[in-house]
């Protein structure tokens, strides 16, 4: 009998769901309060066979990955896999590498080196981005040079170190106000949602909209290529539709699903548990 | 089962089938509070953290 250790902080509807999908399988859930455990070498492990990292933090949740990884339980996403979707600008890079297509970036460190980058990938529009963060906070997207300018002042002056690595993106306009999340298991896409939204922004926790998409065989390539460059796992990309076609913009490892599963018709959590109880039984 | 908000003291059910570390809200003031324990017919809940940072996807 397969026991699954969730490792969580806050529970979400996310996280019920999972539960709920692992309950209909007759599997066991451990649930691993990963702010209530200590790590070290004397401390007596949960006995479980694979840990699902589901923590809102994702610093807390690295952590809580590479510990258990340590004690030679799997972690879905593996650190690997978490370490490169994080950052901005790794998974940019991992992208690159495996010629997987991109939204143009880069990265500088400073306003002069900027404007360089800036014009080698087309000039202004162009969205800074914390390397780290989620749910589309602090993202600016700059439209000249006076901006460009305030924009990195503020960041020296107020920001974490991490704010002063300044990650950009060429701007693109999002056909039909919308971009893509696709929902992608171990290189198989499962399903995909609209984000639609007035804002340039269209996170759903930012108020964006989702309605269903149909995975066509060209989004399902380029998510099994990109999946491929970032080592698998659980993944959820943003998609965005150009006229040369698709082109991926991030990848997240502890993927929101509680509001696709319905427009979808998909029991992504149900995937989730599958996924997780296929690489326990790989062990 | 209910309990206080430790917002603003109003009532606050929590339905069945909830569990430890879940998000509610308190249907007076609409603070988000995180449910701390459940000891049979006992529940206490704070107030949920604010979002931090790191947290996200």
């Amino acid at each position: 009998m397969i026991t699954i250790g969730l490792l969580h902080s806050t529970i979400r509807g996310d996280e019920k769901l999972i539960l709920e999908a692992a309950k209909k399988r007759n599997v066991t859930v451990k649930l691993i309060d990963i702010r209530r455990s200590i790590y070290c070498e004397e401390n007596p492990l949960n006995h479980i066979d694979v840990a699902l990292e589901r923590s809102v933090s994702t610093v807390k949740g690295m952590y809580a990955a590479y510990y258990y990884e340590s004690k030679n339980i799997p972690v879905v996403n593996s650190t690997a896999v978490a370490a490169i979707c994080e950052d901005k600008f790794l998974t940019s890079l991992a992208l690159m590498k495996a010629r997987v297509p991109t939204i143009p970036f880069g990265m500088a460190f400073s306003v002069v080196e900027l404007e360089s980058l800036i014009a080698s990938i087309g000039g202004y529009p162009v969205v800074i981005k914390p390397p780290e963060g989620s749910w589309g906070r602090l993202l600016a997207k700059i439209n000249d040079k006076d901006a460009l300018e305030a924009v990195i002042e503020h960041k020296d002056v107020l920001g974490t170190p991490s704010h002063k690595a300044f990650y950009v993106q060429k701007y693109i306009q999002k056909k039909q106000g919308r971009d893509i999340r696709a929902f992608v298991i171990d290189g198989h896409t499962i399903c995909a949602i609209y984000r639609h939204s007035p804002h340039w922004i269209t996170n759903t926790a930012r108020g964006g909209v989702a309605s269903n998409c149909t995975v066509d065989s060209e989004l399902a390539t380029i998510c099994k290529n990109a999946s491929i460059a970032v080592d698998g796992g659980i993944l959820a990309m943003d998609v965005v539709e150009t006229k040369d076609g698709y082109i991926i913009n991030e990848i997240n490892h502890t993927m929101e699903f509680k509001n696709s599963e319905m427009p979808t018709k998909t029991s992504i959590s149900g995937y989730i548990v599958d996924y997780c109880l296929q690489i326990a039984q790989t062990q | 089962m209910n309990t206080k908000c430790p917002v603003c003291d109003g009532e606050v059910t929590v339905e069945p089938g909830t569990i430890e570390s879940e998000i509610i809200q308190c249907p007076d003031c609409s603070a988000r509070l995180v449910v701390e324990k459940i000891e049979g017919s006992h529940v206490s809940v704070s107030e949920a953290p604010k979002v931090e940072e790191d947290w996200g996807e």
